[in-house]
């Protein structure tokens, strides 16, 4: 197994308490109680900083982006490509040509599943997806099959939540056209062993597709090293906001697809019977972005990257690690997913207490967390569960927010007595 | 823990949660339906035995949140040995109860047990929660045959 985190030995110098004054929202009172935020992998929290980018845009610089000869129009565009240049050099990508725009994950794998897909995927082809891919991961590709004629293939999980990667060679084959698949995994946790994945795949020329939702916000990112041909991430995971998010492609691929959507911004020259495209990355922009939206998430990825990404992962990790321990400490809990390279999603079940009652029991006492099947249907299906609850950790949670969690679990046990 | 909480999980109703009452398969059933919550994953199979109009026998399966299956248990409690026309009283009064449009302290007698489930008003999201159990068994006794959703509700 590779190992991502332990590769950096830093030592751990987290001041969390220093770093929780920039969320203004960390001091709201739910139900009387202080908010113990742990729902971060559904969304999390914005620092002043991401609020006052946005502002100080609006109030400041708005206006529309590669078309104004005026100041504003110069400072918006200026703003708009230098979140661009800060998010290729967070990913180390080669160039910030390699980086589009988007709404978040969902509509990133849309793109590549339709400009892409429908011009390299044809009938009777394969497309690799596991079971453990959150649903935005696989209905563009049930979609994109249904089109074409394709057909899907999946990489199972096993018992503790992990890929059965020794399956993963015997899925692949001459019609394999595209691996996907999610580089953590928002249920279990599970970090995938995304390297071998990709050695595997590229020995055989096929492309492979990350779903980064849930590890760039949380994981030193390189997409160099990782030799992923697609990275599709969300800004509002990482501190950034909500409809912004991000495409990465090797540039080659990038040439290569057709256009996504038609209109303005992504063109070269138009008659009214044709047009020619824009250069990448514009080519896969159409319309008027969400200009403010990039440049909240350039402010959050300066952010990050002030208290580290190394540091945020060892922090994290540490806080997992606890949670986990005091949690196994009910005899009636079920934890879904034991991964050793995990992250800070954790799935789980409390006697027999159904995850709606208990996300609102810890409401009460001011716990956010998250229950339901997480957008994954086809891994509550093989759990055989209807839903689990998750309590998700990001950097400005704190173990003494976990001693209140398990306090309130217990207080829980007890009201549902059983 | 704030009163509307309280309320909304009363004692009866977490009793019949831990102790659901006629809880189970009938072999002898005469009406047979599905009903489940696609958005929350809850699911129950209502079984009813009518004869001459009478309900005499109610039972279900399935699992879900509290509010679902206490739901379910009184519901079942509540209709077992009344007309299809009683059940259908029934089935309205709960309506409104839901919906806070009705005062339980007022119809005590006339709702009984349902009574406890005029917290659930409050919290919009778990309506569907209770109602489950009651559009499967008003559907079942009226013969409708495909299974309950609630996500069809709305549409
Ligand atoms: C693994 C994974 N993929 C994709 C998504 C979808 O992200 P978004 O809704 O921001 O497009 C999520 C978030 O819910 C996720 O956890």
């Amino acid at each position: 197994m590779e190992t991502i985190i332990a590769a950096t030995p830093t030592t751990l110098n987290f001041d969390v308490q220093n770093i929780r004054k920039n969320f203004p929202i960390l001091n709201e009172q739910v139900h009387g109680h202080p908010l113990i935020y742990f729902d971060n992998a559904a969304t999390t929290q914005k620092p002043r900083q991401v609020i006052e980018a946005i502002s100080d845009y609006y109030q400041h610089s708005n206006a529309n982006v590669h078309r104004a000869i005026h100041t504003l129009g110069e400072q918006a565009t200026e703003g708009y490509e230098e979140a661009r240049r800060k998010i290729a050099r967070f990913i180390n990508a080669e160039s910030e040509k390699q980086i589009i725009f988007t709404r978040g994950t969902t509509e990133s794998i849309n793109l590549v599943a339709s400009a892409w897909g429908e011009k390299f995927v044809g009938q009777g082809d394969e497309i690799i997806v596991t079971e453990m891919e959150h649903h935005s991961n696989l209905i563009p590709w049930q979609l994109l099959a249904e089109k074409v004629g394709a057909k899907l293939r999946y990489i199972p999980f096993t018992e503790d939540g992990t890929l059965d990667t020794s399956l993963f060679e015997t899925l692949l084959n001459k019609q394999t056209k595209i691996v996907a698949l999610t580089h953590m995994s928002n249920v279990f946790g599970t970090i995938n062993p995304i390297k071998k994945i990709v050695r595997l795949a590229h020995d055989r020329g096929i492309p492979v597709l990350l779903d980064g939702a849930q590890s760039v916000p949380h994981l030193p990112i390189d997409v160099q090293s990782l030799d992923c041909d697609f990275l599709a991430f969300s800004g509002h995971k990482m501190v950034g906001p909500t409809g912004i998010g991000v495409l990465y492609a090797k540039t080659n691929r990038l040439e290569n697809m057709n256009p996504y959507q038609g209109g303005g911004e992504m063109i070269n020259a138009v008659w009214l019977d044709r047009a020619t495209w824009a250069e990448i990355p514009h080519k896969f922009e159409a319309g008027t972005p969400n200009i403010a939206g990039a440049i909240g998430l350039g402010a959050a990825i300066d952010f990050l990257q002030q208290i580290g990404m190394k540091q945020i992962t060892l922090y994290e990790q540490q806080l997992t690690t606890y949670a986990l321990e005091r949690m196994t400490r009910f005899k009636e809990m079920t934890i879904y997913g034991h991964a050793p390279e995990r992250g800070s999603a954790i799935s789980f079940n409390l006697g027999s207490i159904h995850p709606h009652d208990m996300a609102q029991f810890l409401d009460q006492y001011g716990v956010a967390i998250r229950a339901g099947h997480h957008c994954a249907q086809p891994i509550m299906r093989k759990l055989n569960v209807a839903a689990v609850n998750r309590a998700s950790f990001y950097f400005y949670n704190t173990t003494e927010e976990i001693d209140a969690f398990i306090d309130v679990l217990k207080k829980a046990r007890d009201f549902f007595d059983f | 823990m704030d009163s509307e909480f309280r309320e909304l999980y009363q004692q009866i109703i977490l009793d019949h949660n831990k102790s659901p009452r006629n809880y189970g398969h009938l072999d002898d059933a005469t009406h047979v339906l599905d009903g489940q919550n696609p958005v929350c994953g809850d699911h129950y199979t209502i079984y009813l035995k009518v004869k001459d109009n009478i309900i005499e026998q109610a039972r279900f399966e399935g699992s879900g949140c509290a509010i679902s299956k206490a739901s379910a248990s009184i519901m079942t409690e509540t209709i077992k040995g009344k007309t299809i026309e009683e059940a259908d009283r029934y089935f309205e009064w709960f309506h409104k109860i839901l919906t806070g449009s009705v005062d339980v302290n007022e119809s005590l007698l006339k709702v009984g047990k349902l009574a406890a489930f005029a917290g659930v008003a409050d919290f919009p999201v778990r309506v569907k929660c209770a109602t489950l159990a009651w559009h499967t068994m008003h559907n079942a006794l009226h013969n409708k045959k495909e299974r309950v959703s609630t996500e069809e509700d709305e549409a």
